[in-house]
């Protein structure tokens, strides 16, 4: 029984000695002439302003506290979906109340809207921001772009 | 696995002075190698391929000039060795880290999401016999294992220190995060099926010809739980149309923006070896393992032993030609619509399945 677990964990340090073999390999074999350009991080030929390590949307932080609620569910029914057959409908109403408890507060983050993204409304721009845009640089808001002079 | 040892205690006398723990520890290390050997050379062919399905569908040749001049070879043509040209021009290449990166973090990151896809291949089933282990909660590890991978996606995206990877990570992990959900309650249909959660008694109870394969099972209730299982493990894959994680016309490449040279084959080969782990986990799960789809016909000659790994082998490489075609088929999904998919249809949808099948085996 134990030698079935060991055969994961001795893969796993298998897959990482093979890639570290291949990085050996591949390190020896590189050229490397590092420069500054070469090492700046990549944002498309801009110099990056300050730092990406900031704090980030709290919508995913709901999401997976979401995500534990229901992976703890079905780590509690797999053991009942495997003995389902033979305890019948005593088991089976059991794990009904159980999910629609859950389900309860699925509904509650879908109503709430916890569930909801931030969606591109089209025609926002047009209506809302761009009249403010245009006067900011001095615009009228309607006028055709052929009359427009800045 | 224990029977292979056994066997070879028996007949040979040099193996029975070893002890048998001994013994699968070096098993257990060859077949290791042996799997990282076929995920590497599975993504060659599966890059390969990817290619070919993509450029036929849009009328292209594809890649053609790459052939070598061995004379036997020089005749299959078709530029069949591209992608080993980009093997060993990937592991020529610079390794260039920003200097803003965590270099630690930054080379770690690959190292985890190949090895968790290696070690889900140690209780896949190729065959009866052919299972380095076949532990009783197979499924339950499998669904453990491949959800590692999120973590190196999050490594790579925050190590970068770069905004593009951020966001690919960020992604990345409400995606494999939200449709672990859906997929968790479908393999639950199954196991409430079988009664077991060992790889080979899920193959065993579909024995017996294509009509006894759990997709045709309970209809429409397990055809609705492989679709649902099919987009859940393709989501967590990170695979087209749900492959905002890269999405390469506007995050560069996401997670992977600031890898290059051999760090950066190592996504592509934990990407291309997890499309075939996924093809043989669905298999196995709803299109009958190692089974032969012709059951006693043809006097039960192809469900002798040695076509077993042929079968699962084929079959998975049809759900993994499945995946490409969806690739080059469908526009990508937008945030909102991936997260509507999940939560809203999968999810809802999975627990019918749930309830649906608990009825109807009660009844």
């Amino acid at each position: 029984m134990l030698l079935h677990f060991a055969a994961p964990f001795i893969f796993v340090i298998v897959a990482a000695a093979f890639i570290a073999l291949n990085l050996l390999i591949s390190r020896l074999l590189q050229p490397r002439v590092p420069s500054a350009g070469k090492t700046t991080t990549y944002e498309c030929g801009e110099i990056p302003i300050g730092s990406s390590w900031v704090q980030f949307n709290i919508r995913f932080y709901v999401i997976t506290l979401i995500f534990v609620i229901f992976d703890v569910e079905i780590v509690f029914l797999l053991p009942w979906a495997v003995v389902f057959k033979d305890l019948g409908w005593f088991a089976f109403v059991e794990v009904v109340i159980f999910i629609t408890i859950l389900l309860v507060g699925l509904a509650y983050a879908w109503r709430k809207g916890d569930l909801e993204w931030d969606k591109p409304e089209t025609g926002k721009f047009a209506r809302e921001a761009a009249p403010q845009l245009f006067e900011e640089v001095g615009m009228e808001t309607r006028k055709p772009v052929q009359e427009v002079t800045l | 696995m224990e029977a292979l040892i056994q066997a070879l205690q028996s007949q040979s006398a040099f193996f029975s002075q070893f002890s048998e723990s001994l013994l699968a520890l070096i098993f257990f290390v060859l077949f290791g190698l042996l799997f990282a050997t076929v995920a590497a050379v599975c993504a060659l062919v599966f890059v390969y391929l990817e290619r070919k399905v993509s450029a036929h569908m849009q009328d292209r040749l594809g890649p053609m000039e790459v052939n070598t001049e061995i004379p036997v070879l020089k005749k299959i043509g078709h530029g069949w060795a591209q992608t080993l040209a980009d093997a060993f021009k990937l592991l020529l290449k610079e390794d260039i880290i920003p200097d803003a990166a965590d270099r630690r973090l930054h080379l770690i990151a690959p190292f985890i999401l190949f090895a968790a896809v290696i070690a889900a291949f140690a209780v896949m089933p190729f065959g009866e016999k052919l299972v380095v282990s076949d532990m009783n909660i197979g499924v339950f590890f499998v669904l453990a294992i491949t959800s590692f991978s999120v973590i190196g996606v999050i490594l790579a995206g925050w190590a970068s220190n770069n905004k593009w990877s951020l966001l690919g990570g960020m992604r990345s992990a409400a995606q494999i995060v939200s449709y672990e959900i859906p997929n968790g309650l479908v393999v639950l249909v199954i196991v409430m099926q079988v009664g077991s959660m060992r790889f080979n008694d899920i193959v065993i109870a579909q024995s017996g010809g294509i009509l006894n394969w759990h997709v045709f099972q309970f209809f429409p209730l397990n055809l609705i739980a492989f679709i649902i299982a099919f987009l859940a493990t393709l989501a967590e894959a990170n695979r087209a149309p749900f492959d905002l994680p890269e999405a390469e016309s506007e995050l560069t490449a996401g997670f992977a923006t600031e890898y290059s040279g051999f760090k950066w084959a190592i996504f592509y080969l934990s990407e291309y070896a997890n499309m075939f782990l996924i093809g043989i986990f669905l298999s196995a799960l709803f299109l009958g393992g190692w089974t032969s789809p012709f059951g006693s016909l043809f006097g039960g000659f192809f469900d002798q032993p040695g076509w077993q790994p042929i079968w699962i082998i084929l079959k998975a490489v049809a759900i993994v030609f499945l995946q490409m075609w969806l690739r080059w088929t469908l526009p990508r999904l937008r945030v909102d619509q991936l997260m509507y998919t999940s939560w809203k249809v999968l999810t809802p949808f999975a627990f019918v399945a749930i309830f649906g099948v608990g009825l109807w085996m009660l009844l």
